[in-house]
């Protein structure tokens, strides 16, 4: 093969590549291009809508003014109620997950089950939570009902998230604990735990984002359509952000008129996913650093 | 005595730990358990609307009829009894307002109060009548035969072509375009969201500088995280107005914008499964393709892919999975029209939309409710095939190594 040959194929093999490139960085950022318009949409809709009222005033004129006030403090309620309940068992079967379980068929049963509930679609969680707390016990439509829901939504997540951050810390501490003659459990709680700790943090707060958008799972199980007042006991119907974005978007007497109210209830849930996101970032970048100085 | 009290304290801890180790365990046996149960229902139940009473003449030869039968008859498809086994004599309909072509309002009474009665005599008279009426005015000596309504079968349920739960006088459940409107908004979703997922994480793994990658991750991190009842929104507001203009369509609720939006929602997903995927290949063979002479691109598609084949088919799967299972997103965008689904410019309507939409308005344990537990069950072994194949594809995966 003569010179100018190789030379020819070597142009060949390296326009191919540059174009296969071109191609794979476009559409990379055409994604991120459909983050934006989406992000930038609604933000620059909701933004006009957003003011102190807003936030704090009940829904007037057939959802078409006023603000969502009590949407806000119902989703507080449902994050703090399903949170309470997720969290602890989750970060508990965590630690019997990767600590304390021997291998064998029980944990891959229960690793198994764990995976299989995480791919579970939400409207199955809100069929369940239905036919379970609010109609076999008789929870009624209440926050109780919603929280218990969402709780079992987000398990997965946390027992996922503190299972990788337990995995993630090297057995030489686990071994020098226990060489040291500290018990199982105190290795757990002393010295495995606090170094996790970030990262189970960071595993919450994102399903905290998660649960705030979920509408599915609370269709049938707390949230109420158009309820003027806060709840006064964990028994009572709540209005939920995404649920009352659905209503006005879709079913609402006027929906022309309440789509500025629509862009708002958007913003502020885009708001929240945004803020948890940041958070979670810099939560992880902030513990890293700390991580490194010891 | 310390050391016992250690112990004590050790085993509490452990068992509470085993406890709450099981509740995942004990969730999932728990849905099915209760899916199942009133999913399992519809199959014991007549599906004649309730409260209402189908009746013929003593005379007439058929004695059941399936729901299917009995809607084509009140439609007027069934016109003749030998159609349905009976004698050669046409059908002849009778709804409860017809009544006043037998009888004078005086005769019926004032409330009603002669009612029973008459229907009794109208079917008794006409030997190849069939009525439908509320149950409430079948009289207790009543002059003819009740229609018992076949239950509903599992094949008729699973390959029924409508579904009208609500329809009078006997209610529709066949959930095929339902079962094929999930598949079919689902495929349109992947053939969308792979392209575009596998090329970002091609970018990501191999192509991309630190910098832009730390700088795109958290992006799609973002997209992750918006809930779906945005992306809903989002697809009401702009995409279905957008698809309505561009295609000339009556409406722009369509399985098209459906696809679309769940395609989006697909994308994370599958670019950082795939991406993790590739990023397992042993460089090692990476450097052995360029060593040869390959050009990166070649040892990109030569090596890279084939290597983390399986990577990228659990991505593409769980895709899917991600899109059979959407609820809100497709409930605001797709016209939930029950239809077998013939075109993406059409609307159509999925599994999860028909939950959402339906269970509120069905009466607790009534057919319609069952119906829609039932299709809560289609929806959860569809999603546990997934998984399983999910499972089984790394297990492979993790053997071949």
């Amino acid at each position: 093969m003569s010179f100018s040959q190789n030379q020819s194929i070597n142009n060949s093999k390296r326009l191919a590549q540059s174009v296969a490139f071109t191609i794979f960085k476009l559409l990379s950022f055409l994604v991120v291009a459909i983050l934006i318009v989406i992000l930038g949409f609604i933000l620059v809709n909701g933004a006009s809508v957003i003011s102190w009222e807003f936030l704090t005033e009940m829904p007037k004129e057939g959802m078409t003014a006023g603000g969502i006030f009590p949407a806000i403090v119902g989703t507080l309620c449902l994050v703090a109620g399903s949170m309470l309940f997720a969290f602890p068992i989750g970060v508990l079967s965590g630690i019997y997950i990767n600590e304390y379980s021997k291998d064998g068929w029980f944990k891959r049963f229960i690793k198994l089950m764990t995976n299989n509930l995480a791919g579970i679609p939400s409207i199955v969680f809100g069929l369940f939570g239905m036919a379970l707390f609010v109609n076999r016990f008789g929870f009624g439509d209440s926050i109780l009902a919603g929280s218990l829901t969402l709780g079992l939504l987000a398990l997965p997540v946390v027992i996922r998230t503190t299972e990788e951050s337990l995995k993630a810390i090297d057995k030489s501490f686990r071994i020098g604990s226990l060489a040291l003659g500290a018990t199982k459990w105190q290795t757990t709680s002393r010295v495995v735990l606090p170094m996790a700790f970030p990262n189970i943090i960071t595993g919450l707060i994102l399903s905290v984002g998660r649960v705030s958008g979920e509408t599915a799972p609370i269709l049938f199980t707390v949230a109420a359509y158009f309820l003027p007042k806060l709840p006064t006991s964990i028994f009572d119907q709540v209005m939920a952000l995404p649920y009352h974005l659905y209503v006005i978007s879709t079913s609402g007497t006027n929906i022309e008129a309440s789509r500025s109210m629509a862009y708002g209830t958007a913003f502020i849930l885009i708001l929240i996913v945004l803020i948890v996101n940041l958070l979670a970032n810099w939560l992880r970048r902030y513990f890293s650093k700390k991580v490194k100085m010891q | 005595m310390k050391r016992y009290f250690h112990n004590f304290g050790e085993r509490v801890i452990e068992g509470v730990l085993t406890i709450s180790g099981t509740v995942t365990s004990l969730t999932v046996l728990l849905i099915v358990f209760f899916l199942f149960k009133e999913g399992l229902g519809i199959f014991n139940q007549s599906p004649v609307a309730e409260g209402s009473a189908i009746v013929v003449n003593n005379q007439n030869p058929v004695k059941e009829l399936s729901a299917k039968e009995l809607k084509e008859i009140f439609d007027q498809n069934i016109t003749n009894w030998k159609q349905v086994g009976g004698q050669d004599a046409p059908i002849k309909l009778f709804r409860i307002d017809d009544i006043t072509d037998y009888y004078t309002e005086e005769q019926i009474g004032k409330d009603f109060e002669y009612l029973p009665q008459r229907l009794s005599e109208v079917v008794a008279k006409e030997p190849t009548i069939v009525a439908f009426f509320p149950e409430q005015y079948l009289a207790k000596d009543f002059q003819g035969h009740r229609i018992n309504l076949e239950n509903i079968s599992v094949s008729e349920f699973l390959g029924g072509t409508e579904w009208y739960p609500t329809i009078q006088p006997a209610v529709q459940m066949g959930v095929l375009p339902l079962i094929l409107g999930t598949l079919w908004v689902s495929l349109g979703a992947i053939l969308i969201a792979l392209p575009l997922g596998l090329a970002t994480s091609i970018y990501l793994a191999e192509i991309a500088d630190k910098r832009v990658r730390n700088l795109l991750k958290p992006v799609i991190e973002l997209l992750a995280g918006i809930p779906s009842v945005v992306y809903g929104f989002f697809g009401l507001v702009v995409i279905v107005p957008l698809i309505q203009d561009l295609f000339g369509l009556p409406v722009g609720e369509t399985a098209l914008a459906g696809s679309i939006i769940l395609g989006i929602m697909a994308l994370p997903t599958i670019i950082s499964v795939s991406e993790d995927a590739m990023r397992t290949t042993p460089r090692a063979m990476k450097e052995a393709s360029l060593a040869l002479g390959a050009t990166k691109w070649q040892t990109i598609y030569k090596v890279v892919v084939p290597y983390s084949m399986s990577g990228i088919s659990t991505a593409a799967i769980l895709g899917i999975g991600r899109a059979i299972g959407e609820t809100m997103a497709v409930l605001m965008v797709t016209g939930n029209a029950s239809v077998i689904p013939h075109t993406f410019l059409a609307p159509v309507r999925t599994i999860p939309a028909t939950i959402a939409a339906e269970l509120g308005e069905a009466p607790q344990g009534g057919m319609h409710y069952q119906a829609l537990f039932a299709l809560g069950c289609i929806l959860f072994l569809m999603t546990l095939i997934i998984n399983l194949s999910v499972d089984f594809v790394s297990a492979k995966r993790k053997a071949n190594r």
